[in-house]
């Protein structure tokens, strides 16, 4: 757990990045009690993403995603604005970690998560009598795949002939997407909400 | 385990599963529905040598400029099973079985290309 305080530090930084206090000698950032929460939950998925890289793929590109089960959890905990900053940090952090920031695959990352993070923002809209996390979770998992697969064709290879992974790269959105969504749903079950700030209730003054 | 996870699945996400599962049926049947190919196009010296169907199994020789190249068509499907060029590509890409396959075998001027019902390209350039 030592390596995942720095990261934790860095994280924070990275959220909390308005400075009040700028003198010339010490350069000071403040954070909040929410910028640590944010990067607490960066840092466990982050934490995912390093034991998922543990995980042999049949194909590269097929992974169960569980640093989404983090996402999704503070989805509906916290609100969309949260899940963005704890899935962007998470992609941030996670590319410096694995050692390609701006590479290939951080691209790839990244499309995929600002699509989730898209489908997200609408369909936190469901209602909640009907629809639960598992619907979050294949909705995000979806937009996650054809994010990348647009980035896959329109960049790394315009080729027709990846369309014929299309088909195993869906199925593995639905599969994975729903045991994210289950784990994510049983988790949520099991622990009750830690009392921490949201940002609706930040004072105004903060930038965001 | 099962009876857990059946708690977690309101209305709405059965929907989404279901829905979910229907979209990767119809993108697998969609994009996985390669045309299976009917017959096979031989060609010598750049003019056609022979057309044969892929029903029938059977091995034809084609002459060329270096020798005899062997084209095997077996269970609907075609190969180069012999060749004189030096570097064997064509021998090497193995069975072709989906229309618009096709292997050549440049230092003896043999081609074979699988065609289907109805052809996906007018002409390939290289």
């Amino acid at each position: 757990m030592r390596g995942s305080q720095h990261f934790l530090l860095l994280i924070t930084l990275l959220h909390g990045s308005y400075m009040r206090d700028m003198d010339t000698r010490s350069l000071l950032l403040e954070t909040t009690a929410e910028d640590h929460h944010v990067a607490r939950m960066a840092a466990v998925a982050l934490g995912l993403t390093i034991l998922e890289s543990a995980i042999p793929s049949p194909l590269p590109g097929v992974k169960p995603g569980l640093a989404n089960i983090v996402t999704l959890i503070v989805l509906a905990r916290y609100g969309w604005r949260a899940a963005v900053w704890v899935s962007l940090l998470r992609v941030l952090a996670g590319s410096l970690l694995f050692g390609n920031f701006l590479a290939p695959g951080f691209f790839l990352s990244l499309s995929g998560a600002v699509c989730s993070l898209v489908v997200l923002a609408f369909a936190q809209h469901l209602p909640s009598r009907w629809f639960g996390p598992v619907s979050h979770s294949i909705y995000a998992a979806f937009a996650h795949i054809a994010g990348q697969m647009l980035v896959v064709y329109l960049w790394l290879i315009p080729h027709a002939g990846i369309a014929y992974l299309i088909p195993i790269f869906a199925t593995a959105a639905l599969v994975f997407g729903t045991v994210n969504g289950l784990i994510a749903a049983r988790f949520m079950e099991e622990t009750p909400t830690p009392s921490i700030p949201q940002l609706d209730k930040l004072p105004d003054n903060i930038p965001r | 385990m099962y009876k857990q996870a059946m708690l977690h699945l309101k209305p709405g996400d059965w929907l989404t599963l279901m829905l979910g599962g229907i979209f990767v049926v119809l993108l697998t049947l969609k994009l996985w529905n390669g045309d299976l190919a009917d017959k096979a196009i031989i060609r010598s010296g750049g003019k056609i040598f022979k057309e044969v169907a892929l029903s029938r199994d059977q091995q034809i020789e084609v002459p060329g400029p270096l020798g005899t190249t062997i084209i095997s068509i077996q269970n609907r499907k075609a190969r180069i099973a012999s060749d004189p060029s030096p570097r064997q590509y064509c021998v090497r890409q193995g069975w072709l079985q989906q229309a618009g396959e096709i292997a050549l075998c440049l230092p003896n001027q043999v081609s074979v290309e699988l065609a289907g019902s109805r052809k996906k390209y007018d002409s390939l350039n290289y």
